[in-house]
């Protein structure tokens, strides 16, 4: 699977990740978290390569990512971004088949196949005749976490993919994405600032700080165990609010 | 841009060669040198040659390019002009001038018989009143008001000159050439200067003082040709150098007049002159109405013309300027030179452009007005495109990449649809930009409304004018209204 082997990066003189090493765990879910410009989402990005490292390997497989490997990999990663990311001139399901059409997979299988993840995401059949720009939020969301999970990736990457929703969207979809990952036993990466959503979600909670991962491990070690001060001020800072209450 | 370059030069090539067993003859931009060309041309036809006339094509430097080229092989030009204009010489005799020519394969030859110089003109009343018959005679006549043209006022083959050589009295006043007729004919001016064979000679009643003391400079009305022409078309030569001396200032004043202030056609001028040029050509019926000339017989082959230069020029700037522009997107160091260079392009003025692309291209016509055409089209398809591409939200961008699209797919299923909007953007400017731009292609014989346009300046016919003005507005609407309908099918629903 994924392996990210001393990898580091700078944008100009600023450092966004220092000498990393990560293996996120294999069919669970290990969520990114951090302040903003802590490197959670440079990481990420590593993962997909669409960020060279500086210093150090990313193997997917024990093949290291490089112009000549990265598209055939990329065919076994999905990712999601925050706003989806999803191609506003196709409609929905051109958005979703698009990569398997490029593949050339047969059409037969392409229906099923996206019949199976209508199912999966709750999406109505009739919505995938509309165009992004005609979607909720939500639904957008769930439109593009098809796209990702189109080919039956093996790896799934998310990027704050539920900032952008309202609270209410953003609660029931936590709810289905929970479920669904634990249903598909996917590998899941998921980046988030929010602590609820990270104790939400993560099987495995990498906190990361200027660059550098602070402390892995669940939310009870982070409350239990703090590597430092930041992690208890972090996890203190967003427990004060009171919209936590319930994760607690 | 660098593909189309060495078609366009092969074609251009092929295309004179073809047309070497014709007579090609030029004329310039103005109403004379048009029915000298006509003249020139049925001589030739009638001694049997084949011959054609491209009409109105330029400027002196446009005729004198497109000369030494071969792209013509005659024109009519006037002595004193090829001497200080071509050769940068004072000497405006015949031999001087085939001494000076002959080594670009040049001469002159057959002068006409009349000469188009700077004249002094007064009423022919007025003059035979005061007895004026000479510039001599006007030394004496320090009452008469002088009203010149600037330009005559400030040349030195013109006023400053004049009254050193007569020692003239007068303090002359400047003013508009349109309006010294009309100002003469009101006695509110005396004398005024004119070109010597003008139409209006004979309307205003003016006589021509004569030039006694000989200082203004020679303008007589030659054929300048290529020397091989007396060997390739000896017939039609021969009966050419039989105009020599046949063509009297008078009978020149009435042609101009019969064109200009009756509105006849050069071609008909120029056979009533061939049928009886002892005769003057003056005759019945009045300028042509707007209506009757714009739906003339021309309609259709100029309609035909004006979209062939439009869309062949267009096709060939999307063909080329769309990869160019997605080269600039892609290449951040391509970027700047690509768009300054397609941006300079489109400083360097229409007619300055057709007359550099004349020999390069070896030809005139529909070719170097393709090819200019098709640079000016570029500048608004590069940059739209550039544009279209570098706008495109980063997200989306990565989305693409994220997903495993190698390059090509990307540009082609996604960069490009999301592009659309402003590429055809970029086209429909470039296209109507064209509609306009084409009528210039008419100055060098590439046909069009422009053909209207240029006619219609020559001979300060307003109607002819908008013959060709009209039609050409009326296609830039209706190409904007096209492109607006292929923006519907074309650009995707989610983007509109």
């Amino acid at each position: 699977m994924l392996a990210l082997d001393n990898v580091s990066k700078s944008f100009g003189a600023k450092l966004a990740l220092a000498s990393t090493s990560l293996v996120p765990t294999r069919g669970r879910t290990t969520v990114l978290l951090g302040p903003s410009g802590c490197g959670k989402s440079t990481l990420l990005r590593l993962m997909v390569g669409l960020v060279s490292p500086d210093a150090g390997r990313v193997l997917f497989d024990g093949v290291e990512l490089a112009p000549a490997s990265i598209d055939a990999i990329r065919h076994r990663i999905g990712y999601v971004i925050q706003e989806g990311g999803l191609f506003p001139h196709l409609d929905a399901r051109a958005n979703v088949t698009l990569l398997a059409r490029y593949l050339g997979r047969e059409a037969a299988w392409i229906d099923a196949r996206v019949g199976e993840l209508c199912g999966l995401m709750r999406i109505p059949a009739d919505a995938l005749a509309r165009y992004p720009g005609q979607l909720s939020g939500g639904e957008r969301q769930r439109v593009a976490l098809m796209r990702a999970l189109m080919l039956d990736p093996a790896l799934l990457l998310l990027d704050e993919p539920l900032a952008a929703l309202d609270a209410m969207t953003r609660r029931e979809l936590q709810t289905e994405l929970k479920e669904i990952f634990a249903r598909l036993a996917k590998t899941v990466v998921l980046v988030t600032h929010d602590l609820h959503e990270a104790a939400w979600f993560g099987d495995e909670i990498v906190l990361m700080r200027e660059g550098r991962i602070v402390q892995r491990g669940s939310l009870d070690d982070l409350l239990a165990r703090p590597a430092d001060g930041f992690v208890t001020q972090f996890v203190h800072a967003q427990r004060a609010d009171p919209r936590l209450a319930v994760a607690a | 841009m660098k593909r189309p370059w060495p078609a366009l030069l092969l074609l251009g090539v092929t295309n004179c060669a073809l047309a070497q067993q014709t007579l090609v003859i030029g004329s310039k931009r103005f109403t004379e040198s048009y029915i000298l060309g006509e003249v020139a041309l049925q001589t030739a036809r009638a001694a049997g040659a084949q011959a054609e006339h491209k009409q109105g094509m330029g400027n002196t430097g446009i005729l004198f390019a497109a000369i030494k080229s071969g792209s013509i092989d005659l024109y009519p030009d006037y002595t004193g002009t090829v001497a200080r204009e071509l050769l940068e010489s004072e000497a405006s005799d015949l031999e001087s001038l085939n001494r000076g020519l002959q080594s670009l394969g040049l001469g002159v030859a057959v002068p006409l018989g009349f000469e188009d110089t700077y004249a002094l003109a007064m009423l022919d009343s007025e003059a035979q009143r005061l007895g004026v018959k000479s510039i001599s005679d006007l030394a004496g006549q320090a009452q008469l008001r002088f009203g010149l043209s600037h330009e005559f006022l400030n040349r030195n083959d013109g006023w400053p000159g004049l009254v050193r050589t007569y020692a003239l009295p007068q303090a002359p006043s400047g003013l508009d050439h349109g309006l010294a007729y009309e100002a003469l004919a009101a006695r509110q001016i005396d004398v005024m200067d004119i070109y010597s064979t003008d139409a209006k000679i004979a309307k205003y009643k003016l006589r021509v003082l004569l030039d006694d003391r000989h200082f203004f400079p020679e303008y007589e009305a030659v054929l300048v040709y290529r020397l091989d022409v007396p060997q390739r078309f000896p017939q039609a030569w021969a009966a050419l150098q039989k105009l020599q001396g046949r063509i009297s200032a008078d009978r020149m004043v009435a042609m101009n007049a019969a064109a200009e202030l009756d509105g006849k056609g050069f071609g008909e001028i120029a056979a009533s002159f061939l049928a009886s040029p002892g005769s003057s050509s003056a005759g019945s019926g009045g300028k042509a109405s707007f209506w009757s000339l714009l739906f003339g017989d021309d309609f259709w082959r100029l309609t035909r013309q004006h979209l062939v230069l439009v869309f062949a020029s267009l096709a060939a700037a999307i063909l080329a300027g769309i990869p160019l522009g997605v080269w600039a997107a892609r290449t951040p160091v391509a970027a700047q030179p690509v768009l300054a260079s397609v941006g300079l392009i489109q400083t360097v003025p229409s007619l300055a452009l057709l007359a550099f692309l004349i020999p390069v291209l070896g030809t005139i016509g529909t070719w170097p007005a393709l090819v200019a055409l098709f640079l000016y089209s570029l500048l608004p398809i590069v940059r739209n495109t550039y544009s279209g591409l570098t706008d495109i939200a980063p997200p989306l961008r990565e989305s693409a990449r994220a997903l495993g699209l190698p390059a090509g797919a990307r540009l082609r299923l996604v960069e490009l649809p999301l592009a659309a909007r402003s590429i055809l953007g970029g086209i429909k400017t470039s296209a109507v930009i064209n509609v306009g731009t084409a009528t210039i292609a008419a100055f060098i014989g590439a046909g069009g409304y422009g053909e209207r346009i240029t006619t219609g300046l020559a001979l300060n016919d307003n109607a002819m004018l908008l013959a060709g003005a009209v039609p050409a507005a009326a296609l830039a609407l209706l190409v904007h209204a096209l492109f607006e309908l292929l923006d519907q099918s074309l650009i995707p629903a989610g983007l509109r």
